[in-house]
């Protein structure tokens, strides 16, 4: 047997613990968060489960929970989703050829589990060589469990708790994106981006309303780019 | 349609919208290389959305929320992840007791 330069794959899945468990941290008291607001909205336990593991999209999913009403407002709530997640189209198509080597249908439910965390996890991984399946697939598996878990016990304990708004817990949202946001804004062009696109996102808000905030401001941000990109040198 | 169908199909619906977009790059193969200002714009697409996802609750909900997030932004360009969420909760309790 040989075994030379290729890590186990338990050293590969401690790995991915490990690269991954700040973000598990941090997306704890959301997932709770959103379990004890979509309750509060009137969804079943069994929804909230459903929604998170087959959804799996925290800003997509707060957002839905923020539109939802009765009767449901279907079509609002795919156009809100369909927004917020259209940056997966970019983040799939920037790391699938880096994936390239393993299994389809692992691929497949991998890209399924694919969120702003372990996307970045797994683009840094591939940087430095070839990401294997145990690292890819583990950390996928357990940022999932992670959220079903936190969401489950929101769903749970959210009627317990009362308004999680007492405690702040619906701006760790707010301020997660902030983080997030805060780690893009490293050109002049990207900081007007995100000034263009929080004031188009607000002044559409007061005016039109959720969720069409997140296409106004989105055109407005990339518009912008689009324009600075001209008066900067040619890269 | 009740209630628990109208659920189901949102739910089916959001999930078949996310399944889409994550899996698109799959398809779409390595050939996909945008340029230029198309380059630009694509880049600009994560940026631009996180924003505009808070921007209401950043800008147009009320002072504590506003000043919440600019000690937030300050976190975020020094403090990891984690520390910044903790600022920007703490900073809303204390601003929402503290002017509500």
């Amino acid at each position: 047997m040989n075994t030379r330069d290729t890590p186990s794959a338990a050293a590969e899945i401690r790995q991915a613990i490990v690269d991954i468990t700040p973000a598990m941290v941090a997306a704890a008291p959301i997932g709770l968060l959103y379990g004890a607001l979509a309750t509060a909205e009137g969804m079943s336990v069994v929804d909230v489960l459903l929604t998170s593991a087959l959804v799996f999209a925290g800003g997509a999913q707060l957002a839905a929970v923020q539109i939802w009403s009765y009767p449901v407002p279907i079509a609002a709530l795919l156009v809100s989703t369909l927004l917020i997640n259209a940056r997966y189209i970019l983040m799939s198509a920037s790391l699938a050829p880096k994936v390239a080597h393993l299994p389809l249908l692992g691929r497949i439910l991998g890209f399924h589990v694919l969120a702003d965390e372990n996307w970045a996890m797994s683009e840094r991984r591939a940087g430095g060589g070839r990401i294997s399946a145990p690292y890819f697939f583990g950390m996928g598996a357990v940022f999932w469990v992670n959220w079903m878990s936190f969401s489950f016990l929101g769903a749970l304990t959210g009627p317990l708790i009362g308004d999680p708004t007492r405690f702040g817990a619906d701006f760790a949202f707010t301020a997660m994106f902030i983080a997030l946001t805060a780690g893009f804004a490293k050109s002049r062009t990207s900081v007007m981006v995100i000034v263009a696109a929080a004031l188009a996102a607000a002044g559409t808000h007061l005016t039109v309303g959720a969720p069409w905030h997140v296409l106004a401001g989105a055109l407005t941000g990339i518009t912008v780019a689009a324009i600075l990109d001209g008066g900067e040198a040619a890269r | 349609m009740s209630d628990q169908t109208a659920t189901l199909l949102a739910i089916l619906g959001m999930a078949a919208v996310t399944f889409g977009c994550r899996i698109s790059g799959l398809l779409l193969g390595p050939r996909f290389r945008p340029t230029g200002r198309l380059r630009a714009a694509f880049d600009a697409i994560p940026p631009a959305v996180l924003t505009a996802v808070i921007a209401p609750t950043v800008l147009v909900t009320g002072w504590p929320e506003t000043l919440a997030a600019a000690a937030t932004i300050v976190a975020a360009f020094r403090a990891p992840m984690l520390a910044t969420i903790v600022t920007g909760v703490v900073a809303v309790v204390a601003l929402r007791h503290g002017l509500g």
